[in-house]
């Protein structure tokens, strides 16, 4: 049916930089029950790759297994994916980012994933510096097994059936600062403009993000005595700083002041603004950020916020010395030693 | 080559009358050592001396799971034949560790030798043995001035006694040893006024009784000598091999350490920078996940391992299985179960890595017989894995491996690299799209496309929960029969695609041997037994990969009895022949198995099958 003479025109749709639309960065329908914090998440990843307008295609998500992990189908259809095996997701991705290091690599995993079962492979991740966004999509229970405590559950925390945890939780926090993350910060999947600006500054740094997000499990611990509930977080997070971001195609406008306000270049020139929220506050310091961390948890209080954060220390990709290229792809020329080389060799056996 | 040899000994042997006649480049020499005591460089160079003679020569190393102080056995095997399979008998010890002496010299057939320290005397416990005590103390004292390396300098002074008793080229022994200590002088020098003390020594106050004699010959003309992981390493590295990612374990350790080495030197660009990632990593799990990422990513990725690790691998497998995935994985066979005997072999990991992971897995292994085939195994691994979408697992062992073997040079292959389907931009562009898993050309295997694609329509989803052809979710019946069918179809082409058995068939025998890797030696040498001793002749497959081609199963069908040789309690090889052949084929396999952590020799191969033939 041909459109009314009089209908007004109807406006260009919105694009980022590289001229595509949000809509290219969306993702399959969300199987995720309704209210679940990942699908807020999601829909941050979403923004943030937009306005940082990087080509999806340029993007490899990577997973273990778990609600969070299947996340990765509901935002980047564009972009290669690869739900691997419980836990062991930081060695696949480490094979994939040495495979091709031009790609944006972006991990998602969750608490049992990272705590527990990958507890291993996740600390060996913090130590080599793999250039990598990982959010830890955090509720502190085993959703798709119906509810279990996972090792990030508070002590005193309350299943739904009465149960209470009684071992101490692992701040994988923490944990990234002691083994090396260059970039440790946590959120709240209810937070749009704290982890908006993180995820955005996450994809300009260079080396392994740790982005540990509180992200409460509406079936299985929401209620009342769940510390990883949406009424606990409201109640008790504390940003230990303010963020904002600049991405480096934008002009930064506004002054700050260097007595209040960190300013972090990055890698790709973007802009990095930390405010003070707390006394002794020092992001390029690894005891304050820890400090600051069990100060906030022995109070009984959900710091966010970024904690620490190194533009400088070499990523794995940089100390293995390897070819700009991607391996993948390198010519036979490259990768084939030549024939004189073999008898080169063969003459030395004998 | 003349049998009677006496005319040409020097004076001081004939001096001895050899009660037997002279037994020319055909025996084994046993030096009992201490692990951390040198005696790699002496066997080294014994080893090397022999071959530079021309004569046909293998080396085993028998080593405890240790890093000094505990018995050590070394048997370097000369056969004029060419046999180089463990010999069971031994007929020449250097018992150098007193610890061992009387077990070692005690186990010696009649007519053996015993080269000993003149404070021991082990004629006592063998009258019928030949005993040549040697101070080794007072030679070595005499020649190395610092007490603390007289340690290490005193197993040469026995390569000089052994050079003297059976008649080794002091020229090429000379060159061998300075070949060994080649970046440093110093020692070179000492070791070598060692070797000249123990054959003075020799020469002068040892009068030969013994048969046993080396005459040169030119059979290893041209041939190099090369442990099968060195060689299965620069078949990595000529297949291209961009990504290794690796957990060390005995006694798959030397391939990725050879290959950093090789790698360090061959594949570094002119920039500096290099053209491989190798990643030690925190375990086997976080290994094979490496080669999968990078699999996926599209790079040539591998692993090596053993046993163990191969047990921590089985979750990824099945992944690497079902979401299609290359990857190539060497696994170093050693004795198992559990922790086992790591410095012991075995071909032990046969049916575990058939079908290793839960559900309905099957892999393609590959091998190799020869430290040449693990050099073409080694290549061929990463083009099949390409081709295929698949893990590749490569099974040599630690008798192949670690030890060094004679071979014929590697060739260079004739092929470029074979990337298998991958779908560039361009395609997808006239395309306009692809389904991950639908079979488009009709061999069950699917195209595929690599991240970083520059078209919209690249990406897909790679899971290893229940997918359709098109890589989406789903737990529908049809789509996981449809993918698992298909699973099941790629595998009969990969049939066609492994490398196919190598036969011996004379066309009238109507008793076959199947026999895969390290076992072919022995089986080898066994056939010739079995004929001469027996008249038994036999018809020959040896296996080189799994799934069993065509080739198999007629080999089968035209022989009446068919002996599956193999290295563990199990018949594992066997099992795995019956669940692929038609019922009434198998009741023809016979098994004869070896699993004492030693490797296999023709004696014993031809003692069961005489028993089990009631010959």
């Amino acid at each position: 049916m041909a459109a009314p003479a009089t209908s007004p025109v109807a406006p260009a749709p919105k694009t980022n930089r590289i001229g595509l639309q949000v809509l290219d960065y969306r993702g399959g329908k969300t199987t995720l029950c309704a209210g679940c914090g990942h699908n807020a998440i999601s829909e941050r990843i979403i923004d943030a790759f937009y306005e940082m307008g990087v080509a999806p295609e340029r993007v490899m998500k990577l997973s273990g297994i778990g609600c969070s992990s299947k996340s990765p189908a509901y935002f980047l259809n564009r972009s290669h994916s690869f739900n691997s095996v419980h836990g062991r997701m930081p060695s696949v991705a480490t094979g994939a980012v040495l495979a091709n290091r031009t790609m944006n690599a972006l991990a998602v995993s969750g608490d049992g994933d990272t705590a527990s079962i990958g507890f291993g492979q996740f600390a060996h991740l913090m130590r080599r510096n793999l250039p990598l966004i990982y959010v830890i999509e955090n509720n502190g229970v085993y959703g798709l097994t119906k509810g279990q405590f996972s090792a990030t559950a508070d002590v005193g925390s309350k299943l739904k059936t009465g149960v209470v945890n009684d071992l101490p939780p692992i701040d994988m926090c923490i944990m990234a600062v002691e083994l090396g993350a260059t970039f440790v910060a946590r959120s709240f999947s209810g937070d749009k403009k704290q982890l908006l600006a993180m995820l955005k500054a996450a994809i300009a740094h260079k080396g392994t993000v740790i982005l540990d997000v509180i992200s409460p499990c509406v079936t299985f611990n929401d209620h009342e005595g769940s510390t990883k509930s949406y009424k606990h977080m409201q109640a008790h997070e504390e940003a230990i700083a303010e963020v904002g971001f600049v991405p480096h195609f934008e002009d930064i406008a506004v002054d700050y002041d260097p007595g209040t306000t960190y300013d972090v270049t990055m890698h790709d020139g973007s802009h990095l603004r930390l405010r003070k929220l707390h006394e002794n506050y020092n992001p390029s310091d690894r005891i304050s950020a820890v400090n600051a961390l069990m100060e906030a948890n022995q109070r009984g209080e959900v710091l966010t916020g970024m904690f620490y954060i190194d533009t400088k220390k070499p990523d794995f990709t940089q100390l293995l010395n390897m070819v700009d290229e991607p391996l993948a792809t390198l010519p036979e020329s490259c990768v084939r030693p030549s024939r004189e080389t073999l008898e080169q060799i063969m003459e030395s056996l004998r | 080559m003349s049998e009677n040899v006496a005319e040409g000994l020097p004076a001081t042997q004939q001096a001895g009358a050899a009660p037997r006649k002279p037994v020319v480049n055909d025996f084994s020499i046993q030096a009992a050592t201490v692990n951390g005591s040198g005696s790699q460089s002496a066997n080294s160079v014994l080893l090397r001396t022999i071959f530079r003679m021309g004569i046909p020569v293998s080396g085993k190393n028998l080593f405890p799971s240790n890093i000094a102080g505990l018995p050590t056995w070394y048997t370097i095997r000369a056969s004029r034949r060419g046999y180089v399979a463990r010999k069971k008998e031994l007929d020449i010890l250097i018992a150098m560790n007193p610890e061992t002496a009387k077990e070692d010299v005690l186990s010696l057939p009649p007519g053996a030798v015993a080269i000993h320290d003149q404070s021991v005397d082990l004629q006592q416990y063998r009258a019928d043995v030949i005993c040549y005590p040697v101070p080794f103390d007072k030679l070595t004292a005499a020649v190395c001035p610092e007490a603390k390396l007289r340690k290490l300098v005193r197993n040469m002074v026995y390569v000089g006694v052994a050079a003297q008793l059976f008649a080794m080229d002091m020229a090429c022994l000379e060159k061998e040893l300075r070949r060994q200590f080649a970046k440093k002088v110093k020692a070179a020098e000492l070791n070598w006024a060692a070797v000249q003390a123990g054959y003075q020594y020799a020469k002068e106050s040892l009068t030969k009784r013994d048969p046993f004699v080396l005459e040169r010959m030119h059979a290893t003309d041209g041939k190099i000598i090369i442990d099968g992981n060195a060689a299965a390493a620069l078949g990595a590295m000529f297949a291209g091999v961009t990504v290794v990612t690796w957990y060390p374990i005995t006694p798959s350790s030397s391939v990725v350490e050879q290959l950093i080495d090789y790698m360090r030197k061959y594949r570094i660009e002119p920039d500096g920078k290099a053209t491989f990632a190798v990643v030690q990593a925190e375990d086997e799990l976080a290994a094979i996940g490496g080669v999968f990422g990078a699999g996926w990513a599209g790079a040539r990725a591998m692993t090596a391992t053993s046993g163990p690790g191969i047990s921590l691998m089985a979750e990824f497998a099945g992944l690497g299985y079902f979401a299609e995935i290359p990857g190539v994985i060497f696994d170093i066979q050693r004795v198992g179960p559990s922790t086992g005997m790591p410095t012991r072999t075995m071909q032990g990991d046969i049916l575990s890595i058939a079908y290793l992971s839960h559900g309905d897995t099957k892999h393609v292994m590959l091998l190799p017989g020869s430290v040449r085939e693990c050099f073409d195994f080694g290549m061929a691994a990463f083009d099949l894995a390409e081709r295929l979408q698949t893990p590749v697992f490569v099974l040599s062992d630690l008798d192949l491996g670690m030890n060094n073997w004679m071979s014929e040079p590697f060739e260079y292959p004739d092929k470029p690299l074979d990337r298998g389907k991958v779908l560039t931009a361009e395609q997808l562009r006239a395309a306009g799209g692809f389904a991950r898993y639908r079979d488009v050309d009709g061999d069950a295997i699917p195209y595929r496309t690599l991240p970083g694609t520059d078209h919209p329509m690249a990406a897909y989803f790679t899971r290893g929960s229940g997918h359709n052809d098109r890589a989406q979710y789903s737990e529908r019946p049809d789509d996981y029969e449809g993918i698992m069918e298909r699973l099941a179809r790629k595998f009969e082409t990969a049939r066609t695609l492994v490398p196919q058995p190598v036969t011996v068939q004379n066309g009238r025998s109507k008793i076959g041997i199947i026999a895969y890797g390290t076992s072919d030696f022995a089986v080898l040498e066994s056939r010739d037994q079995l004929l001469k001793e027996y008249g038994v002749d036999t018809d020959y497959l040896r296996l080189r990969a799994f799934p069993f081609s065509a080739a198999v199963h007629r080999f089968i069908e035209s022989h009446e009895r068919v002996y599956v040789v193999e290295q563990n309690r199990d018949a594992q090889m066997l099992s795995l022949l019956k669940l692929d052949l038609p019922a009434e084929q198998t009741t023809k396999l016979r098994s004869i198995r070896h699993f004492n952590g030693l490797p296999i020799d023709a004696r014993s191969v031809t003692d069961a099958f005489v028993f089990q033939e009631e010959i």
